[in-house]
């Protein structure tokens, strides 16, 4: 360990190590209720609490029968297939309508950016309960309501401004001579676009698409309102399964969303390494 | 070939370019370039130059006039079927291609078959010397190696028409001048036409077969790099291009091409008459500071003018000296480093003489150009 400097004092010290027992606590404060629900998810029993069987490491007192449970029960699997459906539906329409008004917005003779950009994020903003809401009566016009494809618009709107901030921040680094270096070399301006703008922002576009992904994905206010039984998604699943019949399953649903989650994340640090040496390179 | 002009290959014909419909930035630029020349538009910034290439590459519209390759408008070609090389100052390569894939990319563009690409990649990396590089990320070259790669990039595609804007604006001294040389070589040998942009009249005067000097929008000479500096056109020109003393004076009468003039205070003057000079205006007498003489000297001699001693520098090969007028203007001398320079008290007087070829009379531009140096 790293000596303390001479003119420190014993408070200096003390100081030095509470500051460490705090972080650490608050630390543990955050992640312990979801690393908590890893173990119980194996449990042989349908209690959500550790058995006598469990804490002695009784090969018996666990069990991956939840987990079998979301595969064999049919309200579950109807849930994941829906979860991605609209999941990754609603990312794609997110991501390609996100990245074309970020490159819009990136232009120098685009009007009015301020008030477009402010509009564009509202969903971020607003709360989610309002927008809920708004939707519901407006989709009853159109019967959208209860219909996937509601849902995958609905959740679209939501990932669109993660798309315009991930897509922007790479567009900022962006050269615009090399635009014009394209068209120089003979390219039309589509496919300049295609050979050169997107490949230099595709790191901005594919965290914007999952940041859209998981916003869906978790996303439980709109589906509440606008989803029929037909579309209900995980996180519908798992509002009702706290409520109505209580068993481990959500628990095991659970820890393969937090294995999910920590495999996007680390997806994205990836990409954010990738595009740093890009622009490093640059 | 449908040209109406024997021999010329690119035209302006009064073009002109306004960004706001009220100011002219560009007020009126003619210029007939044959094939193969190595054109360049020197000015500082903001002169309207970079304007006119970005005009020429199709990135900004003609306001009004014509611009012309081998007789035919490109007024409204758009910019990617002009066929125009162009070297960007910051090179822009493309980072996330190799340099084969950079070179390559306006050959696959063309649809030229990938054996032909590959056998074109190779030739152009030998002549920029850049062989070994091929597979190497834009990234991982130094500056003097992007800039090579970008210039090969502008050639590949055999365009007979190559922009180049300020491309060696971002490398040191050093470098310049050896890629000032490289361009030189490449033009010589594979002849193409260059326009050129720079606000470095030395990289200009070495460089080019005909350099035009911006100001303001203006064309204010376009001749070749001798005569810009032997014979420049007007007060500007003569204080843009190299050093140049100016000597306030009025025209006394012009007799035969030469101006006699009268500086106060000094008696008058013998000097070559430009353009617009007329007998008893004010005028100013340029006078490079290599063409002027300190007395004593073996020089032949027209003129004389006696001014204060202010301060003798040591550049190395050669001396500066710095003297002053009763008016208050500073005359620059540069004598060679040899036993005849010669050393002056403070406040001495020194007379400087030179040949009346060797100086101009300007009419006077209403302020004084300041003196280069």
């Amino acid at each position: 360990m790293r000596g303390f400097p001479e003119y420190f004092t014993i408070w200096h010290i003390a100081g030095h190590y509470a500051l460490r027992l705090m972080a650490y606590l608050v630390l543990g404060f955050l992640i312990l209720p979801i690393l908590v629900i890893i173990p119980l998810s194996f449990n042989a029993e349908p209690f959500f609490t550790f058995t006598q069987g469990m804490l002695a490491l009784d090969p018996d007192a666990y069990s991956l029968r939840w987990y079998e449970e979301i595969v064999t029960d049919q309200k579950w699997t109807l849930a994941i297939r829906n979860s991605f459906i609209i999941g990754v539906a609603a990312a794609i329409l997110a991501t390609v309508l996100g990245t074309v008004a970020a490159v819009g917005l990136a232009s120098p003779w685009m009007p009015f950016k301020r008030l477009i950009t402010a509009l564009l994020l509202s969903p971020m903003i607003v709360p989610l309960i309002i927008i809920a809401a708004g939707m519901f009566f407006f989709y009853t016009n159109f019967g959208l309501v209860g219909t996937y494809p509601g849902l995958i618009i609905a959740h679209a709107a939501l990932g669109v401004p993660f798309v315009i901030i991930t897509v922007t921040a790479t567009l900022a680094g962006f050269d615009r001579s090399l635009f014009s270096a394209g068209l120089s070399l003979g390219a039309s301006p589509v496919k300049v676009f295609w050979d050169v703008v997107i490949p230099l922002i595709r790191p901005g576009v594919i965290s914007g698409g999952l940041f859209a992904f998981v916003t869906s994905f978790d996303e439980v206010v709109l589906v509440l309102f606008l989803a029929g039984p037909e579309q209900r998604t995980i996180p519908r699943q798992m509002f009702s399964g706290l409520r109505e019949q209580i068993n481990p399953t959500i628990l095991a649903v659970a820890t393969l969303l937090v294995v999910l989650s920590m495999a996007l994340l680390v997806t994205l640090e990836i990409l954010r390494r990738r595009s740093e040496r890009l622009r490093g390179a640059g | 070939m449908p040209n109406t002009d024997d021999g010329v290959f690119l035209k302006f014909d009064e073009v002109k370019k306004s960004y706001d419909q009220k100011n002219l930035v560009v007020k009126g630029f003619n210029i007939a370039v044959e094939q193969g020349e190595f054109i360049t538009l020197l000015g500082p910034s903001g002169s309207g130059k970079t304007t006119v290439l970005m005009m020429l590459a199709g990135f900004e519209s003609v306001t009004s006039g014509t611009i012309s390759i081998r007789g035919q408008s490109i007024n409204k070609t758009a910019p990617y079927k002009r066929n125009i090389g162009m070297v960007f100052q910051n090179y822009a390569l493309f980072p996330h291609m190799t340099v084969a894939e950079n070179l390559g990319y306006p050959l696959s563009v063309r649809g030229v078959a990938k054996a032909e690409q590959r056998k074109r990649i190779a030739e152009y990396l030998d002549l920029v010397e850049l062989g070994a590089f091929g597979n190497r990320y834009p990234g991982q070259l130094s500056g003097g190696q992007r800039q090579r790669v970008a210039l090969a990039r502008a050639m590949i595609f055999e365009p007979t028409l190559i922009l180049m804007d300020e491309p060696l604006g971002a490398l040191d001294k050093k470098l310049r001048e050896q890629m000032q040389y490289e361009i030189t070589r490449l033009h010589e040998q594979l002849g193409f036409t260059v326009i050129y942009v720079t606000h470095d009249q030395a990289e200009a005067l070495s460089m080019s077969n005909r350099i035009a000097v911006f100001n303001d929008g203006v064309v204010q000479q376009c001749a070749p790099p001798a005569e810009l500096y032997e014979r420049p056109a007007n007060a500007f020109v003569a204080e843009f291009i190299g050093e140049n003393n100016f000597i306030e004076g009025t025209v006394d009468r012009i007799e035969g091409g030469r101006a006699v003039t009268t500086i106060p205070g000094q008696g008058t003057v013998t000097a070559e008459a430009a353009e617009g000079l007329s007998a008893g205006a004010p005028c100013v007498v340029s006078i490079r500071p290599e063409k002027l003489f300190i007395h004593p000297t073996s020089h032949a001699h027209d003129n004389e003018i006696t001014a204060k001693f202010v301060a003798r520098i040591y550049v190395g090969d050669f001396i500066r000296y710095y003297f002053r007028l009763e008016n208050g203007s500073e005359i620059v001398v540069k004598v060679l480093n040899d036993l005849s320079a010669p050393e002056f008290g403070e406040g001495e007087d020194g007379r400087l003489q030179w040949l009346a070829s060797d100086c101009i009379a300007f009419p006077h531009p209403g302020e004084m150009p300041d003196v280069a140096g």
